[in-house]
């Protein structure tokens, strides 16, 4: 009885939270360029164009550089703080660790403005798409390091001792029995650090320079012209899609991850 | 020899696996937050710093009314998203860990977990489409007559500032409630039912306070990042609905002064840091002996 309750509310809290989404392709596919009810026809030709948009394809191909650069980056990073964290203990591990998940809970604009000072009125670096990574990496190494302390936090210390006993160096135990037992957390932690990146816009507003703007500085930038919103909603939702997947890959690798590893699964991704 | 021995403790082979992921946020989170500070105190320049001690851009934030404003406004709207989210994330957090079965627990944290990937950007955008003047929830009304002139009340003010973070974080409230409440030993609430306790009372005197580590934990990680943040004012805002961020964005990316968009970064930070504390002082029985 009380249960039904619950799953009612539940039920009607999905639906807040995924009313935009839903309403992505209803629009992307409607062919007006105002957008609301009632709907007047449907139509592809808001993803046509799409293809012929040039500083859009470049944006996408700035995103992808960076995306793929944090991804690799941001997961190196996080493989070090989990692995220090779960096996070893030292004095200050608490603060030091809190530094590095400091991020998660600082506004971006903090961290945007930074990093912008420190760039461009201490080193005197020029802004560019290398820029953007590293404000990208900073933001995602909490996230990956949160995905695999759990895949790290599962492994049995006890195939660690019995490689070094059979005569495995140190390297070698971790390449041949730690990093096979890891690695759908580390694929897992790639594919989030990707997501976070593709998405970010604030930090990459700051740090991109002129030239080499990514895909969500470039559909912010097309705000502004009414004309372009259907548009901007075709290709919002070729983005929900691709995120859609990337994270049921992330998820199924997570999971798997765990199992692997003999571990429970304890929920979701933060 | 003595080197050796720190190299090859516990402690040392920790700092050495630890390090370059410590490094790497020394250099560009804590070094680049200290030349903020710095900044603040330096005389302003177009795009660039005089370097010359002042303490005239903390005069002129902690003077100016209209920094005060944005700021009381920044914090109030950050507490009204703060408890909406919260508020409307508990019960979902104690329906996922109470009423769904464990296997499908995981299922239902990954619905909840998607839209939070999906482009902020455009779920943004998408709530300016739904709230606006020809939006989703006007034409919708006065398709079937229920209103005659579009509601205006809807987009570019604080209400759907408030409406649009609350759904951008629901996530970020949900998932450490969440995690509080599957540590609680179930039997505890047995024994206050045995007890002779009704649910409510057990409830409220069990299940609450020891979900409350939780509930603390939710609230920071909605309020702080929600302070500052700078797409949801800037498209859904309009000018009544504009918060700190627009105004730290102005001063460094629009007049390039980037003294004073330090000391409102500092102002602010250091507002959020102190309310923060507060908040955990005030919540400290619920947090100690936790971990």
């Amino acid at each position: 009885m009380k249960g039904r309750g619950f799953r009612i509310y539940a039920i009607a809290y999905l639906v807040f939270l995924y009313a935009p989404i839903v309403l992505l392709p209803i629009f992307a596919f409607n062919n007006s360029t105002i957008i609301s009810f009632p709907l007047v026809g449907f139509t592809t030709k808001w993803f046509a164009a799409l293809s012929d948009d040039t500083s859009l394809l470049l944006a996408v191909r700035h995103s992808l550089i960076v995306a793929v650069s944090v991804s690799i980056l941001a997961t190196t990073f996080g493989v070090f703080a989990a692995r220090a964290t779960t096996r070893y203990d030292f004095p200050a591990k608490g603060g030091i660790m809190g530094l590095i998940m400091l991020p998660l809970v600082l506004p971006d604009i903090i961290i945007a403005v930074a990093l912008l000072g420190a760039f461009t009125n201490i080193l005197g670096v020029s802004l560019n798409l290398f820029t953007v990574i590293l404000g990208h990496t900073l933001i995602a190494t909490p996230f990956t390091i949160a995905i695999l302390n759990a895949a790290f936090q599962s492994l049995d210390r006890s195939l660690e001792e019995a490689a070094y006993d059979l005569g495995e160096t140190k390297f070698s135990t971790f390449r041949l029995i730690i990093l096979p037992l890891v690695a759908p957390g580390i694929i897992s932690s790639m594919l989030i650090a990707f997501t976070i990146s593709l998405d970010e816009y604030i930090i990459a507003a700051f740090l991109s320079g002129a030239g080499s703007a990514t895909l969500p500085v470039y559909i912010f930038s097309q705000f502004r012209f009414p004309q372009r919103v259907p548009i901007i909603m075709a290709l919002g939702t070729i983005l929900v899609c691709l995120s859609v997947l990337l994270l049921t890959v992330a998820e199924y690798f997570r999971r798997r991850g765990i199992a692997k590893a003999g571990g429970k699964d304890t929920g979701g991704f933060l | 020899m003595k080197q050796r021995k720190i190299l090859g403790s516990e402690a040392g082979n920790g700092y050495l696996m630890l390090s370059p992921t410590a490094i790497y946020s020394i250099a560009l989170m804590a070094a680049p937050l200290i030349a903020v500070l710095v900044f603040s105190f330096m005389t302003p320049g177009y795009l660039k710093i005089i370097w010359k001690f002042t303490l005239s851009n903390y005069t002129t934030v902690l003077g100016d009314p209209i920094y005060a404003a944005l700021m009381e406004r920044s914090l109030v709207m950050a507490a009204a998203v703060t408890a909406a989210t919260v508020l409307s994330a508990f019960p979902i957090a104690y329906f996922i860990s109470f009423h769904v079965s464990p296997e499908r627990k995981s299922l239902w944290l990954f619905l909840i977990t998607i839209p939070f990937w999906t482009s902020y950007l455009i779920r943004v955008f998408l709530w300016k489409v739904i709230l606006g003047y020809n939006g989703v929830i006007n034409s919708a009304f006065e398709a079937i007559g229920l209103i005659k002139q579009p509601m205006t009340f809807l987009l570019y003010n604080a209400n759907s500032v408030v409406i649009t973070l609350a759904h951008s974080y629901a996530p970020f409230a949900i998932l450490p409630i969440f995690v509080a409440l599957e540590k609680i030993d179930r039997s505890l609430l047995e024994a206050g039912q045995d007890l002779g306790e009704s649910q409510i009372m057990t409830f409220l005197r069990v299940t609450l306070p020891l979900a409350m580590s939780g509930v603390v934990a939710s609230v920071l990680i909605v309020f702080i990042p929600t302070v500052g943040d700078y797409v949801t004012p800037t498209l859904v805002g309009g000018s009544s609905g504009q918060m700190i961020a627009n105004i730290i964005q102005l001063q460094y990316f629009k007049l390039g002064n980037y003294p004073m968009g330090s000391a409102v970064s500092i102002t602010a930070m250091g507002i959020v840091t102190v309310l923060a504390l507060i908040f955990l002082f005030l919540n400290r029985r619920f947090l100690r002996g936790q971990k």
